[in-house]
C-alpha cells in the first residue's frame, strides 16, 4: 500500500464525499488513517469483535471495581449454582465467583497486553535493525532469534518463571522476552519488502531526505504489520499466560488469572460446572475477539492482500 | 541432493552447540538447587551443605561448568540431580519416549485433519463448508490446550459411562498391570493415547488448516494450474499432481517451525491425563530446581526439534526441486 502523500493530488480518490471542491472534479481528501478506520468499520466481524472485546475490560476493569463482593469475601453460601445474587455462583469455600472471573479477567488482559508491548517494542527494533543494515549484523540477529524460536517457548517460560514469585509484571516480561523473535521475523520481512519498494525510490529519486523516507515512508507502512502483529500477539499472550498459570508458574494465589481458576476448579467439571466453565468461557471469548479484530485491521491495513487471498 | 543435505546438517552443528548454551544459561538462572535446604528446620550443617555444593558441581565457574556438561553430555552424562537417587538419562530418555509418541502421532493427526480440511476450504471456497471449517479453525485457534483437554477427560468419563465398560482412559499413559499377551498391551496403550492425542492434534490443526487453505488458494490461482486444465488434464490430476504437491511445501516448514509449541502444548495435555511422560519429569524438576534434570529436558527437546528441522529442510528438497538444484 504506497503512501501517497507526496502524489495526493495526482492520485485517484473515491469521490464519495462532497467537502471541497476543486475545478471539475470533486474530490475529499483522506488521511492514510482515515481510510484505515472506513475499511475497518466495513469488517463486520472486527467491529463485533471489537465491541464484545470493549464490553468484556469494561466489565473486568469497572465492574470488578464496583462489583459488591471482592476476589477475598467469603460470601457465606458455598457451591451454590449461578444466581441473580451470584452470577457465575460460588465455590466450595464460599468466594463468588463472578468476583473471581472478573479479577482473574483483569489480570490475563494486564499480562497480555503488557506482553504485546514490551515484544513488540523489542522484536520491531530487533528486526527493523537486522533488515535495515543486512549482512552480517542481520545474520548475528536473526540467528539469535531463530535460536530462541527452536525452544518449546511455554516450557521455556515455566523454568524462567518460576522464581518471579507471582508477580504478574514479571510474568509478563519472561514471556514478551521469549515471543519478541516473532515479531523480530516480521519486522524484519517488512523492512527488507519496503526499502525495495518503488515508491521508496521515487521519493528518494524525488530528493527526499533519509529522515524524510524513514519517517514519511518507511515507519507508516511498516506500521500496519507492525499493528497487525502486535493485535494478534494479544491473543497468544492470554493463551500463554493461562497455560503458565494453570501448569502452577504463572500467577500464583492469593492473586488469581483465568488460568489459575481452570486449574483449580478442574475437578469440579462435573459437579459444580459454572466454576470451570465461565473462565473458559472467558479466556476462548478474549482470544477469538482478538483473533477477528486482528483479522479485520490487516484487511483494513492491507486490502490488496484480501483480494489475492481472500 | 547430497550435496544439499550435507550442507544442511553441517549447519545444523553450531545450532545444536549455540542452543545448549541457551539452556545451560536459562537453567542456571532459573533457580538455585540448594533452595531445598531452606525448608529444612533446623538447617543441616554447612558441612553437608557444602558437600552438596560440591556434589552439584555449583563451586566451580561457570563456563568451566558448562563445558564439563556439554562434554559429559556427549559421553551420556546428563549430570547430577538434586535427588541423589535419581539417574537424569535414563528417567529423561524413557519419559520421552512416552511423550514423543504422543506428539508424534498428534502431529501426524493434525496434518492429516489440516490437509483435507484446507484443501476442502480452498477448493470449496466461500461456500458452507468452507465457512463451517473457518469458524472451527478460529474456535480452536482461542482454545486454550488445558480448558479443552479437560473437556475431553469428561467428555472420555461420560462416554465411558454411557458404553458400561472402560473404554478410553483418562488418567495414566498405560495400566500399571495388563492381563493377556502383547496385543492386549497395545490396546491399552491405544487407549491411553486416544483422548490426549486428539486434544493436542485438534489445537495445531487450527493453525495448520488456515495456513493450508491460504496455500492452496495461491497454487489455484497461478497459472500453470490454468494451464494444466486447458491442456485438458482431468480435474482430480491437477488438483493431486499440481496443486497439493506444491501447496504443501509452506506447510512442511510450519510444521517443523511448530514442533517447540507442540512439546509445550503436550507438558500441559500430560499434566490434565496425568501421564508420567517427559512433560511431568520437566514440572518435577523445575519445582525442586533440579537444574541438571531441566538442562537434560531442555537439551532433549532442543535436539529433537532441531533434527525435526532438519528433516523438514530435506523434505523441502525433495517437494521443491528448484532448493535442491540451487
Amino acid at each position: 500500500m504506497p503512501d501517497n502523500s507526496d502524489l495526493s493530488s495526482a492520485t485517484t480518490q473515491t469521490p464519495e464525499k462532497r467537502t471541497r471542491v476543486e475545478r471539475e472534479f470533486t474530490v475529499a481528501e483522506r488521511s492514510q488513517a482515515q481510510l484505515v478506520l472506513r475499511r475497518f468499520l466495513q469488517h463486520k466481524l472486527a467491529v463485533g469483535s471489537l465491541i464484545v472485546l470493549i464490553l468484556i475490560v469494561l466489565l473486568a476493569f469497572v465492574g470488578g471495581w464496583l462489583w459488591k463482593y471482592s476476589v477475598e469475601d467469603l460470601t457465606g453460601s458455598n457451591s451454590q449454582p449461578p444466581s441473580w445474587e451470584h452470577p457465575f455462583g460460588t465455590d466450595a469455600i464460599g468466594h463468588d465467583s463472578f468476583a473471581q472471573v472478573l479479577r482473574g479477567t483483569q489480570i490475563s488482559i494486564s499480562i497480555a497486553v503488557l506482553v504485546a508491548v514490551f515484544a513488540t517494542v523489542i522484536g520491531t527494533i530487533w528486526g527493523a535493525v537486522a533488515g535495515f543494515y543486512r549482512g552480517w549484523v542481520d545474520t548475528v540477529l536473526m540467528r539469535i532469534a531463530d535460536l530462541v524460536l527452536t525452544l518449546p517457548l511455554l516450557a521455556v517460560a515455566a523454568v524462567l518463571a518460576h522464581n518471579t514469585s507471582g508477580s504478574w509484571w514479571l510474568i509478563a516480561v519472561v514471556i514478551a522476552g521469549l515471543y519478541w523473535a516473532y515479531v523480530s521475523r516480521v519486522a524484519r520481512g517488512v523492512v527488507l519488502s519496503l526499502r525495495e519498494k518503488e515508491f521508496i525510490e521515487a521519493a528518494r529519486a524525488l530528493g527526499a531526505s533519509d529522515s524524510r523516507i524513514i519517517f514519511r515512508h518507511l515507519v507508516p507502512n511498516a506500521l500496519g504489520s507492525v499493528i497487525v502483529n502486535a493485535t494478534v500477539l494479544v491473543a497468544i499472550a492470554i493463551l500463554i499466560e493461562t497455560s503458565l498459570s494453570f501448569l502452577g508458574f504463572g500467577v500464583t494465589p492469593p492473586d488469581t488469572s483465568l488460568g489459575l481458576l481452570v486449574s483449580q476448579n478442574q475437578t469440579a467439571v462435573s459437579t459444580r460446572p459454572w466454576l470451570f466453565y465461565f473462565p473458559g468461557l472467558f479466556i476462548i471469548l478474549i482470544a477469538l475477539t482478538i483473533n477477528f479484530i486482528g483479522d479485520g485491521l490487516r484487511d483494513a491495513f492491507d486490502p490488496q492482500q484480501t483480494k489475492v487471498r481472500a | 541432493m547430497l550435496a544439499y543435505s550435507l550442507r544442511r546438517l553441517l549447519i545444523s552443528v553450531p545450532i545444536f552447540i549455540a542452543s545448549t548454551f541457551v539452556v545451560f544459561l536459562m537453567a542456571v538462572l532459573s533457580g538455585n538447587p540448594l533452595n531445598k535446604f531452606l525448608a529444612i528446620s533446623p538447617p543441616p550443617p554447612p558441612q553437608t551443605i557444602e558437600a552438596e555444593r560440591i556434589r552439584l558441581h555449583l563451586d566451580q565457574p561457570i563456563f568451566e561448568r558448562y563445558w564439563n556438561w556439554l562434554t559429559g553430555l556427549f559421553r551420556g552424562d546428563f549430570g547430577p540431580s538434586t535427588e541423589s537417587t535419581l539417574d537424569i538419562g535414563t528417567e529423561v530418555i524413557n519419559r520421552y519416549g512416552v511423550t514423543l509418541r504422543l506428539v508424534f502421532l498428534a502431529m501426524l493427526l493434525a496434518l492429516i485433519l489440516a490437509i483435507v480440511a484446507g484443501v476442502v476450504s480452498a477448493v470449496k471456497q466461500y461456500s458452507g463448508v468452507d465457512y463451517t471449517l473457518t469458524f472451527v479453525g478460529f474456535l480452536f485457534l482461542a482454545m486454550p490446550t488445558f480448558w479443552f483437554a479437560i473437556l475431553l477427560k469428561e467428555a472420555g468419563i461420560n462416554f465411558n459411562n454411557a458404553v458400561g465398560e472402560q473404554v478410553l482412559y483418562t488418567i495414566g499413559d498405560s495400566s500399571v498391570y495388563v492381563a493377556g499377551g502383547a496385543w492386549d498391551k497395545v490396546l491399552d496403550i491405544a487407549g491411553h493415547m486416544i483422548l490426549p492425542t486428539v486434544s493436542l492434534a485438534l489445537l495445531s490443526f487450527a493453525a495448520w488448516s488456515r495456513f493450508q487453505r491460504a496455500a492452496m488458494l495461491e497454487v489455484l490461482g497461478s497459472d500453470y494450474v490454468r494451464l494444466a486444465r486447458a491442456k485438458g488434464l482431468r480435474r482430480g490430476q491437477v488438483m493431486r499432481k499440481h496443486a497439493l504437491r506444491t501447496a504443501l511445501i509452506p506447510l512442511t516448514t510450519v510444521t517443523a517451525l511448530d514442533l517447540g509449541s507442540i512439546i509445550s502444548g503436550a507438558v500441559v495435555t500430560e499434566k490434565v491425563f496425568q501421564w508420567q511422560g517427559a512433560g511431568t519429569f520437566l514440572l518435577d524438576a523445575i519445582s525442586r530446581d533440579d537444574v541438571y534434570a531441566i538442562m537434560a529436558w531442555l537439551v532433549i527437546s532442543a535436539t529433537v526439534i532441531i533434527v525435526l528441522n532438519l528433516v523438514a529442510d530435506l523434505l523441502y528438497g525433495v517437494l521443491d526441486p528448484r532448493i535442491r538444484y540451487a
